[in-house]
């Protein structure tokens, strides 16, 4: 049997403490500043609340960041995921269409194709262009910022090219239920970060691609020699990726019921790095944690609405931003802990450290 | 351990003016250790260990992996800092706190692993941080002429504006001796400079060693080879498991002895030839297990032919640099051959990529271990199902109580020492890194296993496991081929050996011919 002590110290020293810690810190500041943040209501049989409307809000990142997260554990980055999102709506909204029809006074709806078809054409266009990534990569060579650089640049000007230029405004309601619809009382977003969370969590873990993309993270010459197809699970992992992102350009063109190539996930690609960096995650690849990065996601996304919330003029929001993420950056750090707690932890922080040195 | 360490303590007493009948005039002691004592966690990685080097010697610090021999450098050098004793240069204390600071009192250290920027020039190389200056900016003129006369000391004459890696390692190694000897000139410590060094590159460091000897200087040489330990050195001080067994002159001190003293137990015949006991197995037919016909890359190696049968061990032999990497690399599919075909039992078969070699039976223990060998932060147990793993595929994950089966099994078979099968295999000591490859690929069940210096930094004891399991192996009906520059251990272990040159097969021998004198001549060309 473990005494509490141990099990404390096992938690400590887990990967998901640090994570759990900043999302922590988050909502207890909002818990003392913020009125009502906490609160929860039922109407029309749908729960409402900030609590709520920062997992809906948050989960096209959440989504990204499952994706980056397999991508990052084998020492690549993808930064062209703000630019798929684009994409993905553009396909969807120009294969629905934006007809608005009355009859009698009575919206009719209307779409080009039928509604599976155009999510499932905007979710294989996602995957193919992740596979783009993925043989720039792992087939030409290209180094992974530059590899998906292309794409981020060409990426809104190809969403433009399918959208024709313009903005295209969906009027066919059961479209919207991706991004705003409810489910059971819940938002429907958050089955879809469910579902894709818990398969990816399932093939990763239950079979050995997990351990494979660690493997090649950490040392792709010695997994390839150790007959790892190397080159195939880097192109599958960006591929994946594509994906993830496909399915987040549905919530968001859902969202605002409307696909703009120009402005659809516009940096949100930086925010998916940072989610993953704040889950706990090496940026140099190798071992990995799904759930650290969907905290990292949450945390993010609580620091936005903690922001708007609390009422900070919007033109500065950015910067107060980048110093809450500034800050929880070097709470991570075993390092800078040590030089800062040296001082209240005096035999406890340094004996610590110490060991992990060695 | 029986507490045996503790007697020989006794019985070797040191005399810190060691000089017997006169043979080595008496010199000053340059630096001396007294009592150092070290402790990491749950570790007593050196307990009062005495230590001294005199002016003017090559003093050799000898043991096992293991044995504290890293430690007590890195207490000198102030990588570390010791738990207890004291150091003293030239009979000042001194207790440097960093690599840095111990460079500036006046002791350099040059690594196995030249820790030098290959892209930049030699006289770069040897000057960078503290580069001569005129008016404002950096005076190249003065960098490379006194780059040039460092080099010309240690009879190298090269040009000192190319980058440093066009050259072999060997020249790195000297430049990287030159750096630290101008520097600061009082002790010269060389951590295993020659594990990746040929014998010509050898010898001439040892002339190196030798001509700065003469000057003066106190050198620290920290090697596996014993041979070289006998060329080169005057005195050995000798470690086991953190504690000092002693001081001993090298000319007075025979080699069974020596390995003996290292592995702290009796010598049970470890010259005899372990293969001896498969000699009754010959008469015996094997059956050929892989044949190669006119196999070859451009560039890399000019095609060959050969022969791997069951049960028997394949020795390739030659200089470093003569192709023995090549060969095994493109059989085992990693370089891609431009001629020539593989037949497994007879049939042809297409090897593109390990993964391939790996379906078809093969299996590679590589060169380098630390980056082509293991993953260093994944755990031992994940470390030995990876390649069976990647042989089964991603879909048929071994469940996790098998991967600990097997892991466990292994650990034990081969005597991995780890903290548990969750240790990340990066914390372990080198020889136990190569049993847990060699334990990866075992768990595959290879018929042909390919060793590329497979003994390699690993100390006395393991090695001999290591040679003993590979004719346990072969007795067992697996081929093997054995790659190793040590040609004793070679010829112990080998029945058969493809001898190569400049990148060719010259040559196969067996029977009678493998035999000391036969491989070098062939390797000559006499």
């Amino acid at each position: 049997m473990k005494n509490p002590a141990d099990i404390w110290k096992g938690f400590k020293d887990s990967r998901l403490f640090w994570p759990l810690a900043a999302l922590g810190i988050v909502l207890l500041f909002n818990l003392i500043f913020t009125k009502d943040f906490f609160v929860m209501e039922i109407k029309d049989g749908h729960l409402y609340g900030v609590i709520i409307d920062i997992i809906n809000r948050g989960a096209p990142l959440m989504l990204l960041s499952i994706g980056m997260t397999l991508v990052i554990a084998t020492k690549g980055i993808d930064i062209s995921v703000g630019s798929v999102i684009a994409i993905s709506g553009a396909v969807a909204a120009s294969l629905i269409g934006g007809k608005l029809e009355y009859v009698d006074g009575v919206q009719k709806l209307v779409t080009l194709v039928p509604m599976p078809i155009a999510i499932l054409a905007a979710l294989f266009v996602a995957t193919v262009l992740g596979a783009w990534n993925g043989l720039l990569v792992a087939r030409v060579g290209i180094q992974p910022i530059v590899a998906t650089l292309i794409l981020l640049v060409a990426g809104r000007g190809i969403a433009q090219l399918i959208t024709q230029g313009q903005i295209i405004t969906i009027y066919y309601n059961p479209f919207k239920f991706i991004g705003g619809g409810y489910l059971l009382g819940f938002p429907f977003t958050m089955f879809i970060v469910a579902v894709v969370f818990a398969a990816t969590i399932y093939l990763v873990r239950k079979t050995a691609l997990g351990l494979f993309i660690e493997s090649i993270g950490i040392n792709p010459v010695a997994s390839r020699f150790a007959g790892i197809n190397v080159s195939k699970y880097i192109f599958s992992v960006y591929a994946f990726s594509g994906l993830c992102a496909g399915i987040a350009g549905l919530i968001v063109c859902s969202n605002v019921s409307s696909a703009d190539g120009n402005n659809a996930g516009l940096f949100i690609e930086l925010d998916a790095i940072l989610a993953v960096a704040l889950g706990g995650n090496s940026l140099d690849g190798g071992k990995f944690s799904l759930v650290g990065s969907l905290l990292g996601a949450l945390v993010i996304q609580s620091i936005t609405t903690t922001i708007y919330a609390t009422g900070v003029p919007p033109e500065i929001t950015l910067v107060v931003k980048a110093l809450v993420v500034i800050l929880i950056c070097l709470l991570q750090s075993a390092n800078f802990r040590a030089v800062v707690f040296a001082k209240w932890g005096q035999n406890r922080g340094i004996a610590h450290e110490s060991t992990i040195a060695k | 351990m029986t507490g045996g360490s503790g007697f020989t303590f006794l019985e070797y007493p040191i005399h810190h003016d060691f000089s017997p009948e006169g043979k080595v005039p008496v010199m000053s002691s340059i630096l001396t250790a007294k009592g150092i004592c070290k402790y990491f966690p749950g570790v007593k990685a050196l307990q009062n260990v005495d230590f001294e080097l005199q002016a003017g010697e090559i003093h050799c610090l000898m043991g096992e992996n293991g044995a504290g021999k890293s430690t007590l450098i890195k207490v000198l050098t102030g990588v570390e800092v010791s738990d207890a004793g004291e150091v003293c240069l030239e009979r000042k204390k001194i207790a440097p706190s960093s690599p840095q600071q111990a460079q500036q009192l006046g002791i350099s250290t040059v690594y196995q692993e030249v820790n030098l920027c290959l892209n930049l020039s030699v006289a770069e190389n040897i000057f960078i941080g503290r580069e001569p200056r005129k008016y404002c900016g950096i005076d190249w003129k003065e960098i490379n002429r006194r780059s040039r006369v460092l080099l010309a000391n240690m009879n190298l004459d090269i040009d000192v504006t190319q980058p440093l890696g066009r050259y072999s390692v060997a020249i790195q190694q000297m430049v990287a001796i030159a750096r630290a000897l101008d520097i600061s000139a009082k002790v010269l410590i060389l951590d295993e400079p020659t594990s990746s060094l040929d014998a010509t590159e050898v010898n001439k460091l040892f002339e190196v060693m030798q001509k700065l000897k003469q000057q003066g200087l106190g050198i620290i040489f920290v090697t596996h080879f014993i041979e070289q330990v006998y060329a080169v050195s005057d005195r050995i001080t000798i470690l086991r498991n953190g504690e000092l067994v002693g001081v001993y002159d090298t000319a007075a001190l025979p080699r069974v002895q020596l390995i003996a003293k290292m592995m702290g137990k009796a010598f049970d015949g470890f010259e005899a030839s372990i293969k001896k006991t498969a000699a009754g197995s010959e008469a015996e037919e094997h059956a050929g297990f892989l044949a190669v016909r006119g196999l070859g890359c451009r560039g890399s190696i000019s095609p060959f032919d050969l022969e791997v049968n069951n049960g028997e061990v394949l020795g390739i032999v030659g200089l470093l640099g003569s192709g023995r990497t090549e060969l095994a690399r493109i059989i085992f599919g990693i370089d891609r051959a431009d001629s020539g075909e593989v037949l497994i039992k007879g049939q042809k078969v297409k090897l593109v990529c390990p993964a391939d070699a790996i379906r078809h039976g093969l299996a590679y223990c590589p060169e380098n271990r630390k980056t082509e060998g293991i993953i260093d932060t994944l755990s031992v147990r994940e470390n030995i199902i990876l390649a069976l793993q990647a042989k089964r595929g991603w879909g048929k994950y071994i469940p996790r109580k098998k991967q600990e089966e097997i892991a466990n099994k292994y650990v034990n078979l081969l005597r991995i020492k780890t903290a548990g099968l969750e240790q990340l295999v990066g914390n372990l000591s080198g020889g136990n890194q190569q049993k847990v490859i060699l334990a990866r690929w075992l768990i595959t069940m290879p018929s042909l296993l390919i060793l590329d210096e497979p003994t390699r930094g690993i100390d006395v004891g393991t090695k001999a496991e290591i040679q003993k399991l590979i004719r346990a192996l072969a007795a067992e009906g697996m081929a093997v081929i054995f790659i190793s520059s040590e040609l004793d251990e070679s010829i112990r272990c080998c029945d058969r050996m493809a001898v190569l040159r400049d990148r060719s097969k010259i040559a196969e021998l067996s029977g009678q011919e493998i035999e000391e004198q036969v491989i070098m001549q062939t390797i000559a060309g006499v």
